[in-house]
């Protein structure tokens, strides 16, 4: 409307806007009390509902006078409970109002005012407080920075039903960390809030559950501490569970129902206790279904991913209740072409939740597929659902993204879904796209399973120069992405072609390979001597790549075997020298080595059994007798033309060499060893000296 | 346990008593509203309604399997002693799979009386099956569809009805598995079946407490029911209770286009009516029309009299015209009855011209297969009452097809003295359309100026009583009639097939266009394809897209378009009339009158009501 009056009559109305709003400020500055009470009220009339005035009237420096005559001493209470009010009203506008007042200190203003004995003002700087507080640009550190307020505010709960909603409102939406749970618990917010479960006010029980569902968010001990309250004799537990029975308000059923998946996610509840089971999944599940709003449907689905996600026995069940997995295609229908026709509200109002809906959806598909064969069957068969996966993987929304690539990552676990929909789908080409690292992590997992040998959409992604790709990811700052890199960088290797172990080193680098095996993660380690495990491996490569690299493997392997590391770490370690006396002419490196003899030696007196069948291993390819041994050997099978006579010489004076050694004292004692495996590895090397 | 029982026999059997009574207090306190000297409420098998080959022990409730099971030949099926009373609301039964016997092949559901007990449930018109061997559900049909999870020995199956919208869902151990069947008839019998030997089933039918939270189920319902009543808007009128009804009761009238009955209780209620009586007689008749099958004229009635409508409603022509092509396939459809020479309508000639007038309407009662009164139209399976001899002599030479018993509801008639209809539906005849709707409104009129509105529906009723005779007689007496030969594509006539094929490419040519217009529409083409699929068949109607020639399929699209007309969404408008609607319709005859007190006495109740968790049962009485 504004926009369509002339220039300098627009300027007129805006100033006399401006000059009525200055009125109003004006008078909070009248030497007479009573005539300042009145301005405020009239005030207070002015502002609500509108905006513009309340824009104004912060432009114009009311917030500090109305916080002054507030914490005045010598303000009557009348006043000073109409200033909290007029403040109240100014929060309730737009974002802008509530960074305005936040910056001029209204927090420790109200505060303060809270140890004041009248409860109307005490109600009146609460609710103030409260809609300040669950404004998102309110700083919620701002609540914990006095210490003394928390109890104060605790005390002020037995006051009057208004304050029991505002204080248990503003505890649900300023209780964001581990921390700030820690706090509200240790100064009794279970116990002083409990109760009000069963108040007679609905805001107020809803107020408490949602604080309740803060407080247990993955946070074992206040969960722990939940479930052997008692609230009017009853458990906390049955008080939540009447709460989903339903008949009860959806917001209620929805919220008690987070309170007892968290309480069960945080080890407090058992998943197959009869609350989970029978009632909290079911009702979350109804929160899925078509009638509910899309606010709660997206809820509703987050949470029964989350409760269900460590539980096979959950998944099964949800899997199979009202018809779930064919109830979340729907998340995928907004907006809808129907919507779009029918009712621009509609589809504005779609448009909001279409990404939440769907990322929702993926997150329980990827929690329903997690361990279940057949329910990940179930999904991949749902209406166009690889589609709706491969684009997801490609939304510009990242929430989509990752919960799209979860999902494929959890149907990635299936053997048959790598055979067929998968490869189908050429789901690997989005996975491969440059991403932030939350996705990578998980897209990069994907990539893991879906190079596994079988896998047949390992060849299309080696074309596609996944290679490099994984080698970048290697050197990555984040942990988790280096381990999926280095762990599909093992997976690809696995049985591979000469060409492509070739590829990899080349790609690798050396460098950055030994890099890896002083990584500090575990993980990472693991899997790089996976990696070279897997190199080295069938007698050609082995040779190939010890000639080429052997000194500095053979210094990385020292090094591990001597420094500080668990016994897997050392075992595959000694899996890998292993595979290295297996070589023609690699043995010699390990033969010439006579300090990684000793090595070997002593793992073999090791106590650890896995340990003691490693290096017997090593030693019993190291003594091998060629002529008989070729197809008993571990990795042996082709390209072993090199003629029989000199190798097979080698050999004598190998076993010659290691008998110098002590080797067969040891290995003739091994094969008294109580451990029937060490046993018979152990009877197999001997038989090498009497052949 | 034997040795307990012989020893108690003659001072009867505590634990039986005890059992007994402990039925008595579930089945009152989940079932509140149904009176059981009227309506029993299934508490064992009957050993009367059974296969040979089941067997019955441990008081009625334990069934197992004694035939050689060979093939489905050897299906057995046995019902419980008693239909669900509609009073029920939401009634629940389960049951426990003792033993899966050689094969598994165990169907548990519900069925009409009278349907072929050498059958699993299910597989038959009017049954409903959900099955343990491979987890489908079959709804009257042999061919099931993926439904759940199997079950096997040491599962409890429960099957819940839902009699507010006529569902049916299943719950196994305790999880409910979701809706099964959707639109299912009433008085269905609890019903299992069993294949092969071993096979050792047991019953609850609230013997003991059930696995499945039904209570929890039922009290959702409620707070909806109440949720519903309670946002009805009622305006200004707070506490003006009777006037609210009447309002509520004449807008239900109107909005389905009752026309007389309508300006009858608006006389005896001194009341207004909002729209035009000549409106609501034409939206009546386009109604009609398409009850009747006969969508085209319906279209073109429509066109003409409310212009601009349906170019509004692309989607809305869409389904229309589906339907009219389903009609043609029916052979009721002007379109294609022209040509037949078999059918005694084809002497009706309907030039659906601008002149028709709302006095000669183009509508023959006669042809309602579902008529107005459509929820009672969907009893199909009462026509097996046995009540037929009562009226022998009321016949109706018109009824489209033997699937539609009810099919000559006048609903807008609704009178009180029903052999008056008697000459003039045995007649046929297009003369009697609407004068004979008008005389018999005025009957009603008369009856109504000194009964309360549950009379009116008690009217209804027991017209609809006699209707279900004339179907019975109409075998009897007519065996020339269509029913009782084979049904041929449009009537069997080669220019009606021809004109049908030629409509069909016409129909093409509007999804076509429809699509390029306003991008693809998934439903549009199912429908197509659902449509076009009944050529693919030799005997369409007993085929699996068959269910379309159904004439209660009219019904949705009556309700659209009637809707459309009346410038509302669907739902929204008679969301309260159709919950009173869903909730009389569905009645056995004798306690319809009873039943509609209590509601409205639930309704009245509604004033001393502001909370959702006020308990279901005190508002009944």
């Amino acid at each position: 409307m504004a926009c369509m009056l002339e220039a300098p009559l627009r300027i007129s109305v805006l100033s006399e806007v401006t000059a009525t709003s200055r009125h109003y400020v004006d008078r909070l500055f009248d030497p007479d009390p009573q005539k300042v009470l009145q301005g405020v009220i009239d005030m207070k009339n002015a502002v609500i509902g509108n905006n513009k005035q309340k824009a104004n009237l912060i432009v114009l420096g009311a917030v500090p006078r109305l916080l002054y005559l507030l914490q005045q001493p010598t303000s009557s209470l009348e006043l000073r409970t109409e200033c909290a009010v007029v403040l109240g009203s100014l929060a309730m506008g737009t974002e802008n109002n509530i960074k305005s007042l936040v910056d001029c200190h209204i927090i420790p203003a109200l505060l303060q005012g809270l140890l004041c004995q009248d409860l109307k003002f005490i109600e009146a700087c609460l609710r103030c407080l409260r809609t300040v507080f669950i404004s998102p640009v309110t700083p919620v550190q701002l609540l914990f920075t006095d210490p003394t307020v928390i109890p104060h505010l605790m005390s002020l709960l037995s006051r009057s039903q208004r304050t029991q909603e505002y204080i248990t409102q503003i505890f649900s939406h300023c209780c964001k960390t581990p921390e700030h749970q820690m706090i509200l618990y240790n100064h009794g917010a279970i116990q002083n809030i409990a109760p009000l479960l069963m108040s007679p006010s609905y805001k107020v029980q809803m107020q408490a559950l949602k604080c309740f569902s803060v407080l247990a968010y993955e946070n074992t001990q206040v969960s722990m501490t939940l479930v052997n309250v008692l609230v009017d004799g009853e458990l906390l537990t049955q008080v939540f569970v009447k709460m989903m029975q339903r008949d009860r308000p959806i917001e209620m059923q929805l919220t008690a129902a987070k309170c007892l998946t968290y309480m069960c996610r945080a080890g407090a509840i058992r998943t197959d206790d009869t609350c989970i089971i029978m009632k909290t999944l079911p009702c979350l599940v109804r929160m899925c279904s078509k009638e509910r709003l899309l606010e709660e449907r997206v809820e509703g689905a987050e949470t029964l991913a989350y409760l269900m996600e460590p539980d096979v026995e959950l998944q099964r069940i949800a899997s199979i209740t009202d018809h779930l997995v064919a109830m979340l295609a729907d998340y995928f229908k907004y907006p809808s072409s129907v919507s779009a026709i029918a009712d621009i509200k509609r589809l504005d109002h779609d448009l909001k939740h279409a990404h939440e809906l769907r990322q929702a959806a993926f997150k329980l598909y990827a929690s329903l597929g997690a361990n279940d064969e057949d329910i990940r069957k179930k999904i991949t068969e749902t209406e166009n659902m690889m589609d709706r996966i491969v684009s997801g993987l490609s939304e510009s929304s990242i929430k989509v993204r990752l919960a799209a690539v979860r999902c494929l990552h959890s149907l990635s676990r299936s053997v048959q879904q790598l055979r067929t929909s998968f490869h189908d789908h050429a789901v690997w080409k989005p996975l491969m796209k440059n991403a932030p690292d939350e996705v990578l992590v998980m897209a990069s997992s994907t990539l893991c399973n879906l190079l596994l040998e079988f896998s047949p959409s390992k060849e299309p992604i080696l074309e596609s120069g996944v290679v490099e790709l994984l080698c970048s990811l290697t050197q990555s700052d984040s942990p988790a992405l280096r381990v999926n890199g280095i762990w599909a960088l093992m997976n690809m290797a696995f049985q591979a072609d000469q060409k492509v172990k070739v590829e990899i080193v080349r790609a690798l680098g050396t460098e950055q390979l030994f890099r890896l095996l002083s990584d500090p993660d575990a993980n990472v380690l693991m899997k790089t001597l996976g990696l070279l495990r897997n190199l080295l491996s069938t007698r050609p490569h082995i040779d190939q790549i010890m000639s080429s690299h052997g000194k500095q493997i053979m210094q990385a392997v020292t090094l591990i075997l001597e420094g500080e590391h668990g016994i897997e770490v050392k075992e595959q370690t000694l899996c890998i020298l292993g595979n290295i006396a297996d070589g023609h002419t690699a043995k010699e490196l390990i033969m010439t080595n006579d300090d990684m003899l000793q090595k070997i030696k002593s793992y073999m007196g090791h106590s650890n059994v896995k340990l003691q069948l490693a290096a017997t291993f090593c030693v019993s390819n190291l003594i091998w007798n060629e002529e008989d041994g070729e197809e008993d050997a571990a990795t042996a099978h082709k390209g072993d033309d090199t003629g029989g006579n000199p190798v097979a010489r080698g050999s004598q004076e190998r076993q010659d060499k290691l008998r110098e050694m002590g080797f067969v004292d040891i290995l003739h004692k091994l094969t008294q060893a109580s451990d029937p495996n060490l046993c018979d590895r152990a009877k197999t090397a001997m038989q090498q000296y009497l052949a | 346990m034997a040795e307990l029982g012989a020893g108690s026999l003659q001072v009867g059997d505590p634990a039986l008593n005890y059992q007994e009574r402990e039925l008595n207090e579930r089945l009152k306190r989940l079932y509140p509203a149904v009176n059981e000297e009227e309506t029993p409420l299934p508490r064992s098998w009957s050993p009367k309604d059974k296969y040979s080959y089941i067997g019955l022990s441990q008081n009625n409730l334990r069934v197992h399997y004694k035939g050689h099971g060979k093939n489905h030949k050897d299906a057995a099926s046995v019902r419980a002693t008693h239909p669900i009373p509609a009073a029920c609301g939401i009634y629940y039964f389960e049951v426990k799979i003792v033993s899966k016997g050689r094969d598994g092949y165990m169907g548990i559901g519900l069925s009409a009386q009278g349907v072929n007990m050498n059958r699993l449930p299910g597989w038959d018109k009017h049954s409903y099956g959900y099955h343990g061997d491979d987890g489908h559900s079959f709804c009257s049909s042999g061919t099931g569809q993926p439904y759940g999870p199997t079950f096997t020995t040491g599962d409890v199956i429960g099957c819940c009805v839902n009699l507010i919208n006529n569902t049916c869902f299943y719950t196994k151990n305790g999880h409910s598995l979701g809706v099964a069947f959707t639109d299912l008839p009433p008085n269905l019998y609890p019903t299992v079946g069993l294949q092969t030997p071993g096979e050792i089933v047991d019953a609850n039918f609230g013997q003991q407490p059930f696995v499945f939270d039904i209570e929890d189920y039922m009290s959702e319902w409620r707070a909806k029911i109440h949720g519903m009543i309670a946002r009805f808007p009622i305006g200004e009128r707070l506490g003006e209770w009777q006037a609210v009804l009447q309002s509520m009761v004449s807008s239900y009238l109107v909005h389905h286009g009752y026309c007389a009955t309508a300006m009858a209780f608006a006389r005896a209620t001194e009341t207004k009516i909002q729209e035009d009586q000549s409106s609501i007689k034409n939206r009546q008749r386009i109604q009609k029309l398409v009850l009747a099958g006969r969508v085209g004229e319906a279209i073109d009635a429509t066109q003409q009299l409310y212009p601009g409508l349906l170019e509004h409603n692309p989607n809305l022509l869409f389904m229309l015209k589906c339907r009219q092509f389903v009609e043609m396939v029916n052979g009721t459809d002007s379109e294609v009855r022209c040509f037949s020479t078999r059918s005694p309508k084809s002497q009706d000639s309907y030039p659906g011209s601008p002149s028709l007038s709302p006095r000669h309407g183009a509508t023959n009662p006669h042809l309602h297969s579902t008529a107005t009164d459509s929820p009672t139209c969907s009893n199909g399976v009462t026509s097996k009452n046995k009540s037929h001899s009562k009226y022998p002599g009321i016949s109706s030479s018109s009824s489209s097809s033997p699937s539609s018993p009810s099919s000559i509801v006048y609903s807008e008639s609704n009178s009180t003295d029903s052999t008056k209809s008697q000459p003039h539906s045995s007649a046929s005849n297009q003369e009697t359309s609407d004068s004979e709707m008008e005389i018999e409104a005025e009957h009603y009129t008369n009856g109504v100026a000194d009964s309360s509105s549950a009379r009116i529906m008690n009217g209804t009723y027991k017209h609809e009583e006699i209707l279900q005779t004339d179907n019975h007689s109409l075998g009897n007496g007519l065996p020339a009639d269509e029913s009782d030969q084979p049904r041929q594509l449009c009537g069997g006539n080669q220019a009606a097939t021809e004109r049908m094929i030629q409509f069909g490419r016409e129909l093409q040519a509007l999804s076509e266009q429809l699509c390029r217009e306003y991008g693809k529409n998934p439903t549009h083409k199912k429908m197509l394809q659902d449509a076009f699929s009944l050529l693919a068949y030799a005997d369409p109607w007993n085929c699996p897209v068959g269910q379309q020639l159904d004439p209660m399929q009219r019904e949705s699209v009556c309700s659209a378009l009637n809707s459309a007309i009346l410038g509302k969404g669907c739902e929204c408008s008679g969301s309260l009339s159709h919950f009173f609607l869903s909730l009389s319709h569905a009645r056995t005859h004798t306690n319809t009158q009873m039943e509609l007190l209590q509601f409205i006495h639930q309704l009245t109740g509604l004033n001393n009501l502001p909370d959702f968790n006020y308990p279901f049962q005190s508002l009944i009485f």
